[in-house]
């Protein structure tokens, strides 16, 4: 290497950046140039391995990046530019935190002598994004950029997965140095997340699971991080065993909605099954789950006589919120595959029989039931027929956050992982839409479904526009029930059916705004239209606006209310207005 | 003992808290610091004192002690989120091991004359704290010991004439020929 021109590795901070992408296989690439990034604009400009998808607010590209890394299991990229372009990324980046989804967000900052100056569209990137990323770099010098790239994907996408940040400022965009491919020792020594479990640990969980006679598994969203491989061993598992299974809202499709030990959903709007197996069995197997406060209802109260097993990547989801008797530190695949192989070697199916006829006694409540209406279309059964219609395809679903969210959770059964994307732990409106773009970038030829609220659309609508840019065909289907109905329904319940500022006042015509942006709009009003418009949605190949008018003041049932405990779910057929009031009214004395 | 109309269950703490003292051994880079306070402040933990310091320059090790507060399950909390931090290698609770030795350094500024003077200064001798500065109506006296006894002879001088006082903040070790 005589000649420092004809050295391959010789390349500016911009190029360093783009070739890390390709050395990390990176296909696409979410963003919004300005200022502090432009270096890297020019040099994707110059390449054609990495797609940029060009988003029309910073957040939309976070969104999309969440939704095309919860749908492939890679990192979800994201390129934005220092101030304003980094702030709109913090809602996405606490998002994928709390969510645990791998994004690599590269920001650009002002040249490193103007920080701290106030300089135009500066602000402390790494400060603002501290505490809503797993782990963020500034990085100063063009020596430390190829090896903070590299461990900014190796810290993404390994252990409990999440959002990293690196921001760069300009000069050392433009600055020269030597790039390296990615290497072992681009990674802190102090970071080594556990993969394997505990051998005693698991012998231990094994042993509670042969001796079981009430036994549930509870799994979570880690089971769908943990890969394809760990929903497999979860099914097996749940073959093995017999024992019945449940899951959170991101846990969905790792145990199929057909398959017969299912349970459906539990917590806050989960089954009544579900949740009164939690509540009354012997043995739990928590997977991937991490006891949010949504699933435990009041913790005193939590699943009073069972052991607990928990399985998690992350030793600080064990014993925050409740406390275990085996906790398993490891990867879920990992960790499943060994108890599996302990469990069929030294243990034989236990008698749960009863177990399960109590079970089906829960299960003939029948929590789920609405009553049918044939003028208005109600939502549970827009999405029940939304489901049918797209039984068989390639389907992929997204969800803003409301009701409609729990009720597409409720009514659209996944038989795979990585099939529905949905904000869980931060619950954030206006997610779903930017979401299904990223899907769509990574399953061009799938189906792929935003189920959407009303208010929550208006958050993030702009991102049509990109969906028209670049023909993703995604589909909004919209429950409009011109309410926040979520935030309506806990005023009913709660604030004496008060509906401070949660009616959906002047909005807008969504038929009209589709063709506005040069989409395809489509409108349901009565029950006899939805199959109809529902088909013609999914043969269109163009993104739809379907605007579908639903009952307005449908609540989401069944529901633990507040301050109370799994086995007191007030249920949708006994929720007339005294019982309701009852209810809610109880929790406030108790607590 | 009514809980307000709410999403949340809101649960009243029934156990008693216990105060730990962590060590915590960090790659010393830019921002760590920040890491580790913004931890405690976003999670709302409490920290009753916090050092730190580079203590392995080849290796760019810094060690933080921080002395905090909260339920057994708090405490256990706080030790897996340090844990989990890219940046820290290690986090042991000094506590736990039941061998730990802590100290303190404070630098005391009394005022006054006559008899408090005297006291003071023999108050000090008692305490083995040194005298490093003085004039004919002051002194500084500078302590090392542990949290109890740098509380105890500030309380003592309070009365000699007290005007402020410059504490570290605790370091530990634990005892014995291994390191953590
Ligand atoms: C960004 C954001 N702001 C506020 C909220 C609080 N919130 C939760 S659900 C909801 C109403 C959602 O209304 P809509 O999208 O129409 O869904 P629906 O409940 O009617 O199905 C609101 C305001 C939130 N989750 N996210
Ligand atoms: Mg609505």
């Amino acid at each position: 290497m005589s000649d420092k021109n004809h050295d391959p590795n010789q390349m500016t901070g911009a190029a360093m950046i783009v070739r890390a992408l390709k050395d990390h296989g990176v296909k696409h690439l979410f963003g919004y140039p300005g200022g502090a990034v432009l270096p890297i604009y020019d040099e994707i400009f110059q390449q054609s391995d990495v797609e940029h998808i060009l988003v029309r607010h910073e957040q939309g590209a976070g969104h999309a990046a969440e939704g095309y890394a919860r749908s492939t299991g890679k990192p979800g990229v994201v390129l934005v530019t220092s101030g304003p372009g980094a702030t709109n990324m913090v809602t996405p980046l606490t998002d994928a935190l709390m969510d645990s989804i791998p994004l690599v967000c590269i920001t650009g900052q002002v040249p490193t002598h103007l920080i701290g100056n106030d300089a135009f569209q500066e602000c402390d990137t790494v400060g603002i994004t501290r505490p809503c990323t797993k782990h963020n770099w500034l990085v100063r010098r063009i020596e430390d950029l190829p090896q903070v790239l590299h461990e900014a994907f190796y810290v993404a996408t390994t252990g409990r997965p999440g959002p990293v940040v690196v921001d760069v400022p300009k000069d050392v965009q433009f600055a020269t140095g030597t790039y390296h491919p990615p290497r072992k020792s681009d990674v802190h020594v102090s970071y080594a997340p556990r993969v394997k479990g505990d051998a005693a640990q698991i012998r231990k969980a094994v042993a509670l699971l042969a001796g079981a006679k009430r036994p549930v598994i509870y799994s979570g969203g880690g089971v769908i991080n943990a890969g394809v491989e760990a929903s497999k061993l979860l099914r097996e598992l749940v073959a093995a065993t017999g024992f019945p299974i449940t899951s959170t809202l991101m846990g969905l499709g790792a145990y199929p909605a057909t398959g017969a030990n299912w349970l459906g959903m539990l917590g806050m709007h989960g089954t009544y099954e579900a949740n009164m197996a939690m509540h009354d069995c012997d043995v739990m197997l928590c997977v991937g789950a991490r006891f949010d406060d949504r699933i435990t209802g009041r913790t005193d109260a939590f699943s009073p006589g069972s052991k607990k097993i928990h399985i998690d990547i992350d030793p600080s989801s064990i014993n925050k919120n409740i406390r275990v008797d085996v906790p398993i530190i490891g990867d879920c695949a990992n960790v499943l595959g060994d108890i599996l192989q302990v469990f069929k070697a030294e243990a034989k199916k236990p008698d749960v029989k009863a177990w399960w006829q109590q079970i089906a006694t829960w299960k003939a409540r029948n929590s789920l039931a609405y009553k049918k209406n044939n003028d208005v279309i109600l939502p549970q059964f827009a999405i029940q027929r939304l489901f049918e219609a797209t039984r068989g395809k390639d389907t992929y679903i997204t969800t803003e956050v409301g009701q409609h969210q729990m009720w597409a959770a409720q009514f659209f059964g996944f038989d795979e992982p990585h099939r529905w994307m949905t904000s869980g732990g931060l619950g954030t409106m206006g997610y779903g839409l930017p979401a299904a773009l990223g899907v769509q970038v990574a399953h061009p030829d799938a189906l792929v479904i935003d189920i959407a609220g009303d208010a929550s659309v208006q958050m993030t609508m702009q991102e049509m526009s990109t969906a028209v840019q670049y023909e993703l065909p995604i589909k909004i289907f919209i429950l409009n029930n011109q309410y926040m109905g979520m935030v309506r329904q806990w005023q009913q319940l709660l604030h004496g059916n008060r509906l401070s500022h949660s009616y959906s006042e002047a909005l807008p015509d969504f038929v009209k705004m589709a063709d506005a942006f040069g989409c395809v709009g489509l409108q349901a009003i009565k029950p006899g239209d939805l199959d109809g418009a529902i088909k013609e949605m999914i043969k269109v190949k163009k993104p739809v606006l379907f605007d579908c008018r639903v009952a307005a003041l449908e609540n989401c049932f069944p529901m633990i209310p507040s301050g109370k405990a799994h086995n007191e779910m007030l249920l949708p057929a006994e929720a007339n207005d005294e019982a309701t009031a009852a209810a809610f009214a109880g929790g406030k004395a108790l607590v | 003992m009514n809980q307000p109309a709410s999403a949340y269950f809101l649960e009243e703490q029934k156990t008693p808290n216990e105060t730990h003292t962590l060590s915590v051994l960090v790659a010393n880079e830019p921002g760590v610091l920040a890491r580790v306070i913004g931890l405690f402040s976003g999670r709302g933990y409490n920290i009753d004192s916090l050092t730190v310091s580079e203590t392995e320059h080849q290796k760019h090790v810094s060690r933080i002690t921080i002395v905090t507060t909260g339920t057994p399950m708090v405490i256990q909390q706080i030790k897996h989120q340090l844990d989990r931090m890219i940046p820290v290698y290690t986090v042991v609770d000094m506590t736990l091991t039941g061998r730990s030795i802590e100290r303190e350094l404070a630098m005391v500024k009394v005022r006054g004359s006559g008899e408090p003077r005297v006291e003071a200064l023999r108050l000090a001798e008692a305490f083995r704290a040194r005298v490093i500065d003085a004039s004919t109506e002051s002194f500084v006296f500078e302590i090392t010991g542990n949290t109890t006894k740098i509380d105890q002879f500030i309380d003592l001088m309070k009365p000699l004439g007290l005007v402020e006082v410059s504490r570290t903040g605790v370091v530990a070790i634990v005892r014995g020929p291994e390191g953590m």
